[in-house]
């Protein structure tokens, strides 16, 4: 679980979060959702450590993460996988050794387990054959499931997904939602996933923070995104006439 | 300016800590080794052998007097390789090849969030990307630099023997006059510190790239910029410092 408590950050003046506090449980795929600007990236990037927070707190069970440094912050770093919005994979190596890649880092396994591994990640995102292709030679699609499968490749006990579905068909779109759901399931992760994919919202949303200028506006899960009267949340979350159909069926 | 030395300090401070891993390490040095040094001896050869024929055919053009022995022509195309062209102006050519080469890998990198993936791994991305390209260009450009000298004099032996300017016994005798080897010693600690400004100027500008693709590029050219500017400078301090 990872808990975020009083979280504030500003840039040059100006408060991007304000005072947010929420909880990421294990075994749920946790979302963080709003519009452009409303500071979803940038909570995320406190939670992983990539920005400093001002004030608050973050812990990842029980464990104080936010302003270390170190060798401390390195330990819980471990633990985590990120996926990308681009899916961040290394241009000059193949597929295959950019999911090594961790494991060449942290671990001391023989190159036939670190093979063996690998196909194994490779397998959970349903992907084979591609061991010896660069990222430039495989698809947008096919790029996130590897960013997954080396995000995965050390067993993380949290994984975060920045857009996961951005540039994405529809439908591509709903297998990567469904690998992630059914890999935090399976392995029991903290997921916490930063996306405006309204269709990723009510299918994965098993806990939905809504950010709404700088401030957790609402908190819930899939079916009560559906029945709130909350306004902001119903422009957001409404604001096509697709879902807009959607809500009143 | 004293902020932008103060931010290039703690970025080459950080690239200076103990690798992660020993055999990662090892296996980037060599990858940069062959994308660094081994892809730069074309051109390194091309251009040593034809600036030692000019260097070596002006020479013999402007010496019209007969009272000026012609080993002169060997002598001081030897000087002027071993002393100036192969350490400075190789290394201001490999600016522009591999300076310009690692800002752009690194700041592309930087652009598309690679560096975020290994600072979220918990891998020092300074250390792991700028450290092995600094320490294959150490040790590889001297390498580089003894071999243009070579083939710089060779080039200078061939156009003026070629073209019955001086006979190749004056030509040769001029080589091995005024021998003083720590002219190599010179060349080769100027070629060392300017291997650090390239690579650790141009790791800097692409380790430090914010924005887009534009960014990328305005970081290549200041690498390249401020590196030949720096080497400049410590060319002079250096001549200086060991010369005189």
């Amino acid at each position: 679980m990872i808990e975020v408590r009083n979280i504030s950050k500003s840039f040059d003046g100006q408060e991007v979060l304000k005072n947010i506090s929420t909880t990421f449980e294990k075994g749920k795929t946790n979302l963080i959702i709003g519009q452009s600007g409303s500071g979803k990236t940038v909570l995320m990037k406190c939670c992983i450590g990539l920005l400093d927070t001002d004030e608050g707190e973050i812990k990842f069970d029980g464990r104080r993460f936010s302003n270390l440094k170190g060798t401390n912050q390195k330990n819980v770093r471990k633990e985590m996988g990120v996926l990308f919005q681009g899916g961040a994979l290394f241009d000059s190596y193949t597929v295959e050794e950019n999911v090594m890649f961790p494991l060449n880092m942290f671990t001391d396994n023989t190159l036939e387990e670190k093979r063996a591994r690998v196909n194994e990640v490779l397998t959970h995102v349903n992907l084979e054959n591609v061991n010896s292709k660069y990222p430039a030679e495989i698809s947008g699609g096919m790029i996130k499931r590897v960013a997954i499968a080396r995000a995965i490749a050390l067993n993380p006990k949290y994984l975060f997904c920045d857009e996961p579905n951005s540039g994405l068909d529809p439908k591509t779109a709903e297998v990567i939602d469904e690998l992630i759901s059914e890999l935090t399931e399976k392995f029991q992760m903290t997921t916490v996933i930063n996306t405006h994919d309204m269709n990723s919202v009510l299918q994965i949303g098993q806990k939905i923070a809504y950010l709404y200028k700088g401030q957790l506006w609402w908190e819930g899960d899939h079916q009560g995104i559906l029945e709130t009267t909350n306004e902001e949340l119903n422009d957001f979350v409404f604001s096509t006439e697709l879902t807009r159909r959607l809500k009143h069926r | 300016m004293i902020s932008e030395i103060g931010k290039y300090l703690m970025v080459i401070f950080q690239a200076f800590k103990k690798p992660d891993k020993g055999s990662v390490f090892i296996k980037q040095l060599i990858i940069d080794f062959r994308y660094l040094g081994v892809s730069s001896i074309g051109l390194v050869a091309f251009i040593s052998l034809f600036t030692g024929g000019i260097i070596a055919l002006q020479t013999a053009y402007n010496i019209d007097n007969p009272l000026v022995p012609m080993w002169l022509i060997g002598y001081t195309t030897k000087q002027m390789m071993i002393l100036e062209f192969s350490p400075t102006i190789i290394s201001l050519i490999l600016v522009g090849k591999v300076g310009s080469s690692i800002a752009s890998e690194i700041g592309t990198m930087r652009v598309t969030q690679q560096i975020d993936a290994l600072e979220v791994m918990g891998i020092n991305p300074a250390n792991y990307l700028i450290l092995p390209k600094i320490t294959a260009a150490m040790i590889y450009n001297p390498i580089l630099i003894v071999f243009s000298m070579g083939v710089g004099l060779f080039g200078g032996w061939f156009s003026v023997v070629i073209t019955g300017q001086v006979t190749s016994v004056a030509f040769v005798d001029g080589l091995q006059s005024f021998w003083d080897p720590f002219s190599i010693t010179y060349a080769l600690i100027k070629t060392v510190v300017f291997a650090f400004i390239l690579a650790s100027v141009a790791g800097y500008k692409g380790f430090t790239v914010q924005g887009g693709s534009v960014e990328v590029g305005k970081a290549s050219t200041q690498a390249v910029v401020i590196s030949s500017v720096l080497i400049i400078i410590f060319d002079l301090l250096l001549t200086q410092m060991l010369l005189t």
